[in-house]
């Protein structure tokens, strides 16, 4: 089926989301729509599924004009989509899920599961899924769970198929598995529409790119195109790709994290016997799949998880079963996963936000009133500093753009004296002219002989700012690996496999 | 990429590996309450014998009235109780878990001591039947109750307002049980005044988003409001044409009822708990086995993934409520139309926050939550039976243990419960 877009505007308030985008999609066909996070994409897809009703535009469908008041109708005009968040219930088993909504019945509206069972796994036969649709999808690892949300789109024989950054919770071997079976589709006639902001699976997969920036479709590619042009379509200037650092100067001191084990409420072992160190001066990032036990080792780091044994030991110092308060007056700065929930005041202001660690005492309290001159001095100052984009240091945090909330946050972690700074995903959701400015600070930091440790998923991060590269799978370290490891031999670590194995399969 | 083609190295595990966490709870808590019961017995001997009945004179089958010597069986109880305890704790103690019938027994054996020591020396027969049976009359409502909170919390609404579903139910049946002298009419009414209660909590929580916290309380407080004004100015005055209601007769089932202590207990009631027997395993039926019940509690785990589906979120929440409107306001007629043949003022006292502590305590799970009212109405009966034989107990103390046990039983022995992942949240479509 092929798909037509025409001239969709979607505004929220005086947010323009997208401009007049026109799109022409043809069965057949991967058509990949590039563009930074917050450039429009999901939301274009949101008004195609018929979650948004598009302020002007229409959908055209094999020519045919379209109008949909919910997903209900986008799906039964043969739309499919495999979304960001997968749509699952988790605590539904896969066939549910693949049901749910088109319920087969027998007589009195009883559930036919068996009917259910079969689809799923017709449809996991055709493609070589290994999908069993009696497991509990809250079960399954994420690869598997994105399976089901394909199988859900195609047992509704869905001719027009979104993926909207479906790569983002895989490792590289699932993500090229992905790409295959998208080619499959294509090749079985379905039209494919294929969101992203990753350079590398772009040019891998498509057979056209649209590159959308702030809400406009501002140009096309071959699949041929440099990373560099590619990049300089999506951020609208040029930029740099790679982060230039100094070969590391190592203190003697540092961070050194021995047995350390994290437990769930409910004795899943989130963090599994985990050791290494970090020197002054160096940058050790934490690789590996979202969901392997990162956040609960930074937290643990933090003093924010509650079931911890080990030692984690900061310049001889035990930090391990110490409150947060203590873990941050030793000198550790956090930049949390979550930013927007865990790192920011959203109704805050950002000079507020940036005293938010001190308000205990001196120079921003004293006998129990705020200093507001000193935090708004420090306010200026920092805003300055960190280059952040705002109309005042009055403004609320939670209107910043994700760049700027994050040059907040590592404004406030950065400006005290630290002996340690950890970042988890600190550039996740974050402008491309942003992360520039976010890694050269991070590399400054390791330059000034702090020991830092950086979670990422990304593995072009990863080697990008690494001295050394610790790979976690199922809360286990995989591996202690130099920043000069092969891609592939990473990617196979990220799947749990050890590293010499993997340089042997990945020869 | 090579990788993918390439041979794949030995797979890796692909679960996390599971502490199981050593929980001293349940161990804990019998040791303490096998000593407060031996602190009981020691502090309070009790002489003389406990004569239990087994069966009532009008029974098929006598059963002759069972006479134990009553601390002597209390102690025997007793010692079954802390070797219950000993044992969950060895349980524990190795890493394993404390199998169901283990704090079962030391339940059944406290239960049994308990029952020795408060009836010895009386003169009257402890009747066990009454005991059961009065029970289940008891858990009518909270069944009921219960259900109705089952179906709107596996929804996504929370449901505070059972209070005011029984009561609206209570009272509508009474006026119309009255004007119309049958009390079908009577339950009828209970029904659709249940359902209207919903509507209200539906309109207010699902199409305007309000706190559903909040207007359930709210609900309940008009509720109570209203009826008792309506009692007091409209009822009283005239309560031989507004507020007499014949009551449902008691339907023994052939056979069933003659069978020793469950028959009387379970098959000669009336057709409100037969209803109420069936009322239990339809809804489990609905909820799991049907299109309906799966697109119910879609919408109360996660409503956006439903709504991608094509399931109109806000209208499914309006039909479970409404259900669950009914299946309370149903549990409201018994207080009018079985019970009581009148309505008075708050006459449901607190059954539908019981209810809802029954939801919980049975884990969303009709069936379990239909059992945990059961065990709170047995609760309740027990105070008033006891009272019957003359315990020694003050009644003020006996008055609260239908209280404690919900109490204990919610807070100490529910173990992990998750409530449905979405239920509380409004659903605001984007």
């Amino acid at each position: 089926m092929r798909l037509e877009l025409r001239g969709i505007t979607k505004r929220f308030g005086a947010l323009v989301a997208n401009d007049h985008i026109d799109l022409v999609v043809e069965p057949g066909e991967i058509h990949c729509l590039l563009g930074e996070n917050g450039a429009g994409k999901s939301t274009l897809m949101n008004v195609l599924y018929g979650l948004y009703t598009a302020d002007e535009g229409e959908i055209l469908l094999d020519d045919a004009v379209q109008s949909f008041s919910g997903p209900g109708d986008a799906m039964a005009a043969g739309i499919g989509m495999v979304h960001q968040h997968f749509m699952l219930v988790p605590v539904f088993t896969v066939a549910e899920n693949v049901m749910l909504g088109h319920e087969q019945v027998k007589g009195g509206g009883v559930l036919d599961l068996d009917a259910a069972r079969a689809r799923v796994r017709e449809i996991s036969a055709r493609f070589g899924f290994h999908v069993d649709p009696d497991a509990v999808v809250e079960d399954l690892p994420v690869g598997v769970q994105q399976r089901v949300e394909i199988i859900k789109a195609l047992s509704r024989d869905a001719d027009v198929l979104v993926f909207d950054e479906p790569t983002a919770v895989l490792t590289p071997q699932e993500t090229d598995e992905l790409m295959g079976i998208m080619r499959q589709l294509r090749d079985d006639g379905a039209a494919i529409v294929f969101i992203t902001h990753k350079l590398r699976e772009v040019r891998e997969v498509a057979d056209k790119i649209s590159v959308v920036r702030l809400g406009k479709i501002v140009g096309e590619a071959s699949p041929t195109a440099t990373d560099a042009e590619l990049a300089s379509l999506m951020v609208g200037r040029a930029v740099s790709l790679t982060v230039h650092k100094d070969a590391p100067v190592v203190a003697e001191t540092g961070l050194t994290v021995d047995n350390l084990v994290v437990t769930s409420e409910t004795g899943a072992v989130l963090v599994d016997d985990v050791s290494f160190d970090v020197r002054g001066g160096e940058v050790l990032v934490v690789a590996g799949v979202q969901g392997n036990g990162q956040t609960e080792l930074t937290e643990a780091l933090i003093g924010l998880q509650p079931n911890v044994t080990g030692s984690i030991l900061l310049d001889g110092k035990e930090l391990a079963g110490r409150s947060v308060r203590e873990v941050l007056d030793a000198g550790v700065g956090f930049v949390p996963e979550d930013r927007t929930h865990d790192g920011l005041v959203g109704e805050f202001t950002i000079a507020e936000n940036l005293m938010l660690d001190r308000a205990d005492g001196p120079p921003f309290v004293r006998k129990g009133a705020l200093q507001l001159a000193e935090r708004d001095r420090f306010a200026r100052e920092k805003v300055a500093e960190f280059d952040v984009r705002t109309q005042g240091i009055e403004a609320a945090v939670g209107r910043l753009s994700g760049g700027n909330q994050q040059k907040v946050v590592l404004a406030r972690e950065l400006s005290r004296d630290l002996r340690l700074f950890v970042a988890a995903q600190p550039t996740r959701g974050v402008d491309v002219g942003s992360i520039e400015f976010i890694h050269k600070r991070i590399v400054a930091t390791r330059d000034a002989g702090v020991p830092v440790v950086v979670v990422s998923t990304e593995l072009d991060e990863a080697v990008a700012l690494a001295d050394r590269i610790m790979v976690m799978y199922r809360g286990r370290v995989v591996g202690i690996v130099p920043a000069t490891t092969p891609r592939d031999v990473l990617g196979l670590m990220m799947a749990g496999i050890l590293p010499q194995d993997a340089e042997g399969g990945a020869a | 990429m090579t990788a993918a083609t390439v041979e794949a190295p030995k797979a890796p595990e692909a679960e996390n590996r599971r502490i199981a966490p050593v929980s001293w709870k349940s161990a804990v808590t019998l040791g303490v309450v096998t000593a407060l019961f031996a602190v009981l017995l020691l502090v309070a001997p009790h002489a003389g014998d406990a004569r239990f009945a087994l069966s009532t004179s009008g029974d098929f089958f006598i059963i002759p009235v069972i006479v134990v010597p009553a601390m002597g069986t209390a102690w025997g109880c007793l010692v079954l109780a802390a070797l219950a305890a000993v044992g969950a704790g060895l349980f524990t103690a190795r890493g394993l878990r404390t199998p169901a019938w283990v704090p079962g027994v030391a339940a059944f054996a406290i239960l049994l001591g308990f029952l020795s020591w408060a009836a010895a020396g009386s003169p009257r027969d402890l009747s066990i039947v009454g005991l059961l049976s009065g029970a289940v009359l008891l858990s009518v409502p909270l069944v009921y109750g219960a259900l109705g909170g089952v179906l709107s919390e596996r929804a996504g609404i929370v449901n505070i307002a059972i209070e005011g579903q029984l009561l609206a139910g209570a009272f509508t049946a009474a006026i119309v049980g009255s004007l119309t002298d049958s009390p079908y009419a009577g339950a009828l009414a209970a029904v659709l005044a249940g359902m209207l209660v919903s509507l209200v909590l539906g309109l207010f929580t699902i199409t305007y988003h309000v706190n559903q916290v909040i207007v359930g309380v709210v609900l309940n407080v008009l509720v109570i409001g209203l009826t008792s004004f309506l009692y007091s100015q409209v009822l009283v005055p005239d309560a031989a044409t507004l507020n007499t209601t014949t009551r449902f007769p008691r339907v023994g089932i052939p056979l069933l009822e003659n069978i020793p202590v469950i028959g009387p207990v379970l098959f000669d009631q009336t057709i409100i708990v037969y209803l109420m027997f069936v009322a239990v395993g339809l809804v489990w039926f609905a909820l799991f086995r049907t299109r309906w019940g799966l697109r119910v509690r879609a919408v109360g785990e996660h409503p956006l993934a439903a709504d991608t589906v094509g399931i109109d979120v806000v209208r499914t929440r309006y039909n479970a409520l409404l259900w669950a409107g009914a299946v309370a306001g149903l549990g409201g007629a018994f207080y009018t139309v079985v019970s009581l043949s009148q309505f008075n003022r708050e006459m449901t006292a607190g059954a539908g926050f019981i209810a809802l502590a029954a939801v919980i305590f049975g884990k969303w799970h009709p069936v379990r939550a239909a059992l945990a009212g059961l065990l709170f109405g047995f609760a309740s009966n027990l105070q008033s039976v006891l009272s019957v034989v003359g315990s020694p107990v003050p009644s003020q103390f006996m008055l609260m243990v239908p209280y404690v046990v919900t109490i204990l039983a919610v807070a100490g022995l529910v173990g992990r419960s998750r409530p449905p992942a979405a239920e509380g949240i409004p659903y605001v479509k984007g």
